[in-house]
């Protein structure tokens, strides 16, 4: 055990960074290419890899280390802070495997399974590399636990059964009923109820004894790092804006996966600054922005290169996504002195468990605020909670606000619900349009 | 004589326009015919044409539109949704509606005061809601496209196709006439089906006041009259209705002869 442990921490601490450092020597050897319309790539990104990489490359050798939890994106995770756990993200992982093109591969491999091809891509991924053992990152570790939370979706408590099923692990479910309005009281009685109960599993699982006053410094360093992240996003408001939102995609990793750590917050704070300087130096995430775009949905993640390259030559910026953002949301509601009331508050509240009233509020002080002159709502075929209401909401954008709206028919996973002849021409007359 | 000014392609997924106009918009020759999948020797052939009848075209502006458009040769390529605007709104001459049954795509295009798209809908990658559906089941119950007119004149009422999906609208249809359900019905019902697909899409801009058609269903009255029900209002058949996307690109060539930077 003590070995194990001692393994764990020299790769996830030494090994990959040093690795890290021998691939990015070769590569900026390589140069930029001088002709792209995008702006100069960001610095920070190379810190950023090394950050993800250091977590994955850590997992391979984290079971039988440090206790290992599977969760999902909405999980409270700063639950598991206290105990040590090693925490993957099969979203995130499912992203990894979207933006490398494995999705169809994996998926197959689940819908032979008998699960359908109408489910979540994340979810067929996630499945496919389970039963077939296939992953971009050499080895994902055993959990002892999972962990998943309702307020992003329904298919994320099937799919958290399945694994349990096949794992033969303990599921803590946290059930967070739709909010319209405000949650009332009882909703937060009964999210915070099962918070304490999935903290005491936690622990029993860890070995642990559970106290409560030990979330104090996760919560607060949550806290901190989705104001961090805010902070970063809220940074384009400036023309130029100092960033695109398919960079944010990439750059969100940490504060979804490594929410609740110090290493989280460093990141942030480095990456806040480097765009600070780029808006001090007007430096902008494409080389000439002329139209500024809001981004809902996920990203189509085989794609994010070419749609970004494509608008960038024509001029159009993403300025700001309801998806990034989404994860600057819960900032304001965690409080390190009532850790579970304010956990139930701030997790009962996301972007997807809350009704459309509150989606085109978002919306609209989004467009708002980062001054955008059209909106592209990608109806994604694998997430039907973030693509259901898409139509009002983007009639509702383009009566109230006078912006150009395009809803863009993908998916977020997997390229087979993907035409890209479609897709580019959707987008060109959405271009034309601005004429 | 009037000169040729401008050229227009538009190169579709199944069907391959060509028009050439002159400076006043009006068609002085047009060319259809079923796309070739070596699309640049297509646009050669019927340019060689258009050239030999009048001589000036070698010097007019070409723009391509449709799904080739980038593989024509040309000043421009602009989307098939701005070139059916502006190629309806010649005709037209004011704000609407346009809905475009393609062979592939299905598209509503609201028209602003300038010709200019205010705003569209397309349907997904599925074929349900376009040209694609009637072609495939056609062929199948073996009526040629020319003769769906003959079948379905008379009064026969329609028989529902309940499915919008191709594949499975294409087994209704055999199953139903195996059961013994006239042939002049069904065809009526399968309007229905397309209609009703059709007008889901347009339904998303009901409040528009005039609605115009375009692409080769326009020509059938079958489906003009199923359309006409599927969306509770009169429909006005654009002129040359196939011939829309190719006329909007040679109007865009001619924007572009103007020096304005109104393509790309
Ligand atoms: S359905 Fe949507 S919210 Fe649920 S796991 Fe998939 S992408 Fe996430």
């Amino acid at each position: 055990m003590i070995l194990r442990r001692l393994r764990y921490e020299i790769v996830s601490r030494l090994v990959a960074p040093a690795l890290l450092r021998i691939t990015k020597r070769r590569r900026s050897q390589g140069g930029t290419g001088a002709t792209s319309p995008l702006g100069p790539p960001l610095e920070s990104r190379h810190k950023l890899k090394e950050l993800m990489s250091a977590h994955y490359l850590g997992g391979r050798f984290a079971d039988g280390a440090v206790p290992v939890a599977y969760v999902t994106s909405g999980f409270p995770v700063e639950l598991l802070r206290p105990f040590g756990y090693h925490v993957v993200y099969p979203e995130n992982h499912g992203a990894l495997c979207s933006a490398r093109r494995l999705v169809p591969q994996l998926s197959e491999v689940a819908e032979r399974a008998g699960f359908s091809r109408d489910l979540c891509g994340y979810a067929r991924a996630d499945l496919g590399s389970l039963l077939s053992g296939s992953t971009p990152t050499g080895r994902l570790p055993r959990p002892d636990l999972l962990g998943c939370c309702t307020n992003i979706c329904q298919t994320v408590l099937y799919w958290y059964r399945v694994l349990a099923d096949r794992l033969g692990v303990p599921l803590v479910l946290i059930d967070t009923p739709f909010v319209y309005g405000q949650a009332p009281r009882a909703h937060l009685d009964y999210v915070a109820a099962q918070l304490y109960e999935a903290y005491a599993t936690a622990a029993r699982v860890a070995k642990r004894r559970a106290d409560i006053s030990d979330l104090e410094v996760p919560i607060r360093l949550a806290a901190e790092g989705t104001q961090l992240w805010g902070e970063c996003l809220g940074l384009s408001s400036h023309r130029p804006a100092p960033w695109t939102c398919f960079d944010g995609f990439v750059h969100m990793a940490p504060i979804v996966a490594m929410r609740g750590t110090v290493a989280c917050n460093a990141y942030y704070r480095m990456l806040r600054d480097e765009l600070s300087d780029r808006v001090a130096r007007g430096i902008g995430g494409i080389e000439h922005e002329r139209h500024r775009l809001l981004w809902d949905n996920l990203p189509i993640w085989y794609q994010i290169r070419e749609l970004a390259t494509s608008l960038a030559a024509a001029g159009f910026n993403f300025v700001c996504a309801t998806y990034t953002d989404a994860w600057a949301e819960p900032g304001t509601t965690f409080d390190p002195h009532h850790p579970l009331e304010s956990l139930a508050m701030a997790y009962s509240h996301v972007l997807l468990n809350q009704d459309l009233k509150n989606r085109l509020r978002v919306m609209t002080e989004l467009a708002r605020r980062f001054q955008v002159d059209g909106a592209v709502l990608h109806s994604d075929r694998s997430c039907k909670p973030y693509s259901v209401g898409q139509i009002d909401l983007k009639e509702r954008l383009q009566r109230d606000l006078g912006i150009k709206t395009l809803i863009l028919d993908a998916d977020h996973a997997d390229p087979r619900a993907f035409a890209a002849a479609q897709v580019e021409s959707r987008l060109a007359a959405f271009m034309e349009s601005f004429r | 004589m009037t000169a040729v000014a401008a050229i227009g392609v538009d190169a579709g997924s199944t069907a391959f326009k060509l028009v050439a106009i002159d400076a006043a918009g009006v068609i002085l020759s047009a060319s259809i015919e079923p796309a070739h999948p070596k699309l640049e020797a297509q646009a050669e052939r019927l340019l060689a044409l258009v050239r030999a009848r009048f001589p000036e075209a070698e010097a007019a502006p070409l723009v391509a539109t449709g799904y080739g458009r980038k593989r024509i040769p040309a000043r421009a390529a602009v989307t098939e949704i701005t070139c059916h605007a502006r190629g309806s709104f010649f005709h037209l001459k004011r704000p609407h509606l346009l809905i475009d049954v393609g062979g592939q795509d299905t598209k509503a295009i609201r028209v602003g005061a300038e010709g200019e798209v205010l705003d569209f809908a397309m349907n997904d990658k599925c074929a349900a809601g376009t040209g694609r559906f009637l072609e495939v089941i056609l062929a199948r119950l073996a009526v040629p496209l020319a003769e769906v007119a003959l079948h379905t004149a008379g009064a026969e009422p329609a028989v529902t196709v309940s499915n919008t999906c191709t594949v499975f609208a294409e087994s209704e249809v055999v199953s139903l006439l195996a059961e013994g359900a006239p042939l002049e019905g069904v065809l009526r019902g399968l309007h229905e089906s397309l209609a009703s697909r059709v007008a889901q899409l347009a339904g998303r801009f009901v409040d528009d006041p005039r609605i115009g058609l375009s692409g080769g269903v326009a020509l059938n009255p079958a489906m003009r009259a199923a359309l006409t029900v599927a969306v509770g209002r009169p429909i006005e058949v654009v002129p040359d209705p196939q011939l829309v996307g190719a006329l909007g690109a040679a109007l865009s060539a001619l924007l572009t002869k103007a020096g304005n930077p109104a393509t790309r």
